[in-house]
């Protein structure tokens, strides 16, 4: 399906991947945020952060087209988001994976890349080698005999990633990728995306609760809590001033001597993380 | 080489019979069918809806005979109704035992209300309680047969987008795949598979052909393509043996296809570990235990 669908070039040499102009997002009974702009560009690795329950997951469902804004208008590549878009690759957040599912990691990577298509496929000759490729792209080609059921937490997002990557996409939605990870396996999950990102130029938003981990490799940050949205480079974004403008009270953002930043005064659902 | 005659002798004296020959006619389709949808029952862990569905199909069942129309008409269509049901009831495939159980409590006790209106035998019950495929006919062949056909058709349309969302249901969903219509889908195949199993194992045995012979598959396969053709060849072996041991000895042969395909999963559940060499090849490869994050 990924035939030539050129980019309309206009005044900007390399027009935005993602932009968002004053979205309202939620349910007709139940604003979750408002207010958001906010334009992201090729190659951009990007954290979406907040606590709990402030919207995160709502932002990808709209760019998945899952769910439509109440207000205002996102586009990717000057499209209004569609369900089963060819150029997402997707990881949802999850917690487990059936402790029964014997199923090899191979036959997942290859399902994501011919598994919505209906009727049988005699050879899976090329699917089979896509999901090679992609495995070997996250550095996973010796967990393609493996069961799921037998995978550790890192190798599972590992997969998970390379299942995202088959369809070659320009844009990769990451749902918490690092909560089941311990400190040493989180880093080593975003070297490898930083590496996905810059490799082969495509446009990450990666959720995360904790921005500390993530912070040395972002070009922008998404900051979702209270019903607003913050967006912009991390210094940008994380200063006392800007969010306090943003929230209209008294926000403190520290830092300490290892660049680590704390964002204190904006209330939130911590402590069941 | 004597016993090779004797049993090849001792078959044809079996299938002079007509009975018998519908039997394995019928019990073939039906572990063909059974050992396919089976496959996904587990793999969605749908199999608690899979025996509802078989609950339901008895209050069907029942009132067709009450009727004195044949009991797989009944049984399609209470099964087909009550698939639909469900899946409209809960959307999503996990945290509908409440739903299913409450369904299936009413309609057994509407089984039980038809039973009692009918006058006749109370065989009629037992045998769509606990199967009677020595009593099949050529009629109920026939619908087998036809049910098999399109169910064997359903699933190779299906079978990749079916795969796809039972192993990964959002991210099935996020690729444009309908997850409400995919569930839908799923339960009236097992709904015509539940239907044509109970004339073989009957309703309160139907785990033994839909469950366990794809439990064991499962269990030795990785790859779902090998999975459900081990799970298949496991239920038709269970139908033939258990109906040729049916024939010579006077006991039930839902019993012996049900004691078969236990004693399998037995030796499998714990032997399985110990010999598999797909198990011993992974544990081989993993990482020391300190990476491993103790989630499952």
């Amino acid at each position: 399906m990924k035939t030539a669908n050129p980019v309309p070039v206009t005044a900007t040499v390399q027009p935005a991947v993602i932009t968002g102009e004053n979205i309202v997002a939620g349910y007709p009974d139940k604003v979750v945020w408002r207010g958001a702009s906010f334009s992201l560009d090729r190659g951009e690795l990007v954290a979406v952060i907040g606590p709990n329950g402030a919207g995160k997951t709502t932002l990808f469902r709209l760019l998945l087209g899952l769910q439509q804004p109440i207000s205002g208008t996102i586009k990717i590549f000057n499209e209004t988001p569609k369900r089963g878009n060819p150029r997402i690759g997707y990881v949802p957040q999850r917690h487990v994976i059936d402790s029964e599912t014997t199923v090899e990691c191979l036959e997942l990577v290859h399902l994501a890349y011919c598994g919505f298509q209906w009727g049988f496929h005699l050879s899976a000759k090329v699917g089979r080698q896509a999901a090679r490729v992609a495995l070997q792209a996250v550095g996973a080609a010796e967990l393609a005999p493996k069961s799921l059921n037998a995978l550790s937490g890192g190798e599972l997002q590992r997969i998970f990633l390379a299942e995202a990557l088959v369809s070659d996409p320009d844009i990769l939605l990451l749902d918490e990728p690092l909560s089941s990870l311990d400190i040493r396996r989180a880093q080593e999950l975003v070297q490898l995306v930083d590496r996905v990102v810059r490799s082969r130029n495509v446009t990450a938003l990666l959720v995360a609760h904790d921005i500390n981990p993530i912070l040395p490799y972002l070009d922008k940050v998404v900051y979702i809590a209270n019903g607003k949205v913050a967006t912009g480079t991390p210094k940008e974004v994380l200063t006392s001033e800007q969010l306090s403008d943003l929230y209209e009270t008294h926000v403190e953002v520290m830092r300490d001597s290892r660049g680590n930043v704390a964002i204190i005064g904006i209330e939130d659902h911590h402590g069941d993380e | 080489m004597n016993f090779i005659v004797n049993l090849l002798i001792q078959l044809e004296q079996m299938f002079q019979y007509q009975f018998m020959q519908h039997a394995f006619e019928a019990g073939t389709l039906v572990a063909i069918v059974a050992g396919i949808v089976g496959y996904f029952v587990v793999l969605r862990r749908s199999s608690f809806a899979a025996h509802a569905l078989s609950h339901i199909g008895f209050a069907g069942a029942a009132g067709a005979v009450v009727l004195g129309i044949s009991p797989v008409i009944g049984l399609l269509a209470f099964t087909s109704i009550g698939g639909i049901g469900m899946t409209v009831l809960g959307p999503r495939a996990s945290n509908r035992d409440v739903q299913i159980g409450t369904v299936l409590a009413f309609m057994l006790g509407l089984g039980v209300l038809f039973i009692s209106l009918y006058t006749g035998y109370a065989t009629e019950a037992y045998s769509i309680l606990f199967g009677e495929i020595l009593g099949i006919s050529a009629v109920d062949v026939l619908v087998t047969a036809v049910a098999a056909l399109v169910i064997l058709c359903a699933v190779a349309f299906v079978y990749r987008p079916l795969l796809f969302a039972s192993l990964d249901e959002d991210v099935a969903e996020a690729k444009g795949l309908h997850m409400h219509m995919l569930g839908i889908v799923f339960m009236l195949l097992v709904a015509l598979a539940t239907s044509i199993a109970v004339q073989v194992v009957g309703v309160l045995l139907i785990f033994s052909l839909m469950v366990t012979p794809a439990a064991i598959a499962q269990r030795l396969a990785k790859r779902p393509w090998r999975a459900v053709v081990l799970s298949v060849i496991i239920s038709l072996m269970a139908t033939w043996l258990g109906l040729t041991v049916a024939f010579y000895e006077p006991y039930p042969v839902s019993f012996f296809i049900t004691t078969i395909v236990f004693v399998l999963y037995v030796l499998v559940r714990f032997l399985q570990p110990k010999i598999n060499p797909i198990k011993a090849r992974q544990t081989a490869a993993l990482p020391p235990p300190s990476e491993r994050v103790n989630q499952f």
